[in-house]
């Protein structure tokens, strides 16, 4: 059994139609500062018809295209979403149509913010274990379908997007090796952010209203801890298990939900705010595909060199966490 | 260190104010411009500091300095 995986292609995708602040002011009783102030989020991409296996497929698209591959060379799909086009058939297996491909396994996970490196995991395993596969990790969330557009407190937060990356069991030029990943979770919490309705909990009937249950619930503050807590607790343990600092790491991509958390956590960690990537304000908290998402732009946009650390943190409803040490090798 | 000098640490590093301005009757949203998540850090901070825990029921009593310091003297 080899001891690394590698992600050999990155790439993601936004759909056109921004919301900005002001938009939202129009649409509920907030305000551009406000949203500012309390989440550094200044404006999100929305769908307009597009489902999540049309974002899947764009961000899929540029990452084989980066990895210079044909899709026909995939041995699997894996979708971490819990905004999929259906319930059955699962947004894996649609992706794999639009992909042009047939046969290959397909699945989706859900991890709600964490889903990213959950599947990240997943793949990394499936590479050890079979050092031939090439597998496609998207993410891909259409939050907007499941954001309750009168409640101020939560519709702001959020933006549709997705983000992707081919995981191999063989090295290339400009892979990062997969060198750890952790995840945890815990369901006791799972109340504090939840979208209830539809499932079987909270079924859906036949001339029965949709009510709240059926959009993102949060207790904001309570996730806020929740949240800088495990982050910075699961990154200390990531880097202490590798024998790292953080002073070792290059580039900090932590879950964009909020820029209040990304500098909470930045300070626990000690980490320079020049080290951490933020895009928080152009895309808003994307869930499962922030990760891939902020990875990709500052792949693309060249903040990652020869031999860098980057390390990769989520957290989201469950509740679930992980996090993942990456290390670039030209 | 006291825990009265503590708590005016954290606030000042918290909420970017200089010690001098905090006074014990100091209001954190009124007095300190604190808007909620800040009162969440500050909750975070003081539990941190003082290993002790602030139920949300709790920390909505925690308006002023001198409610911290009396809770914190109360359950340490």
């Amino acid at each position: 059994m080899s001891n690394f995986a590698y992600i050999v292609g990155v790439g993601h995708f936004v759909p056109d139609k921004i919301l900005t602040n002001q938009d939202l002011e129009q649409m509920v009783d907030t305000s551009d500062e406000w949203i500012t102030t309390r989440t550094g989020i200044k404006k999100r991409h929305v769908v307009q018809d597009e489902t999540c296996s049309d974002l899947a497929l764009k961000a899929s698209q540029q990452a084989l295209q980066q990895a210079k591959m044909d899709p026909a060379e995939l041995t699997h799909i894996i979708l971490a979403t819990f905004t999929p086009d259906a319930y059955v058939p699962n947004g894996s297996t649609v992706l794999q149509t639009k992909l042009g491909l047939n046969q290959i396994p397909c699945f989706d996970i859900n991890a709600a913010c964490t889903g990213f490196l959950y599947a990240l995991e997943l793949a990394r395993n499936i590479c050890l274990v079979n050092p031939k596969a090439q597998v496609l990790v998207v993410a891909s969330e259409v939050l907007t379908s499941r954001v309750n557009f009168q409640d101020r407190s939560t519709c702001v937060l959020f933006g549709d997007a997705a983000g992707a990356v081919i995981v191999s069991g063989q090295k290339r030029e400009n892979s990062f090796q997969i060198t750890d990943v952790c995840l945890k979770a815990d369901g006791s919490l799972g109340p504090l952010l939840s979208v209830i309705g539809g499932g079987s909990s909270h079924p859906p009937r036949l001339g029965l209203s949709i009510d709240e249950k059926y959009f993102v619930q949060m207790q904001g503050q309570e996730v806020f801890k929740h949240a800088v807590r495990s982050m910075a607790s699961i990154c200390e343990e990531i880097l202490s298990k590798n024998n790292l600092s953080s002073q070792d790491i290059n580039l900090f991509i932590p879950h964009q939900a909020n820029i209040r958390i990304i500098e909470a956590l930045a300070k626990k960690l000690k980490l320079p705010l020049s080290n951490v990537y933020v895009n928080v304000q152009d895309y808003g908290n994307t869930s499962a595909a922030s990760i891939p998402l902020a990875f990709s732009e500052a792949y693309q946009k060249g903040k990652i060199s020869s031999g860098d650390k980057v390390l990769l943190v989520a957290f989201g409803g469950g509740f679930t966490w992980g996090a993942s040490v990456l290390d670039f090798i030209e | 260190m006291s825990v009265e000098e503590k708590v005016k640490e954290i606030v000042a590093d918290q909420l970017g104010v200089s010690v001098d301005q905090i006074k014990p009757e100091s209001k954190f949203v009124e007095d300190l411009g604190a808007d909620s998540l800040d009162l969440t850090e500050l909750i975070m901070a003081m539990e941190d500091e003082f290993d002790v825990e602030i139920d949300d029921d709790k920390a909505q009593e925690i308006r002023t300095v001198q409610d911290a310091i009396d809770f914190i003297k109360a359950n340490t």
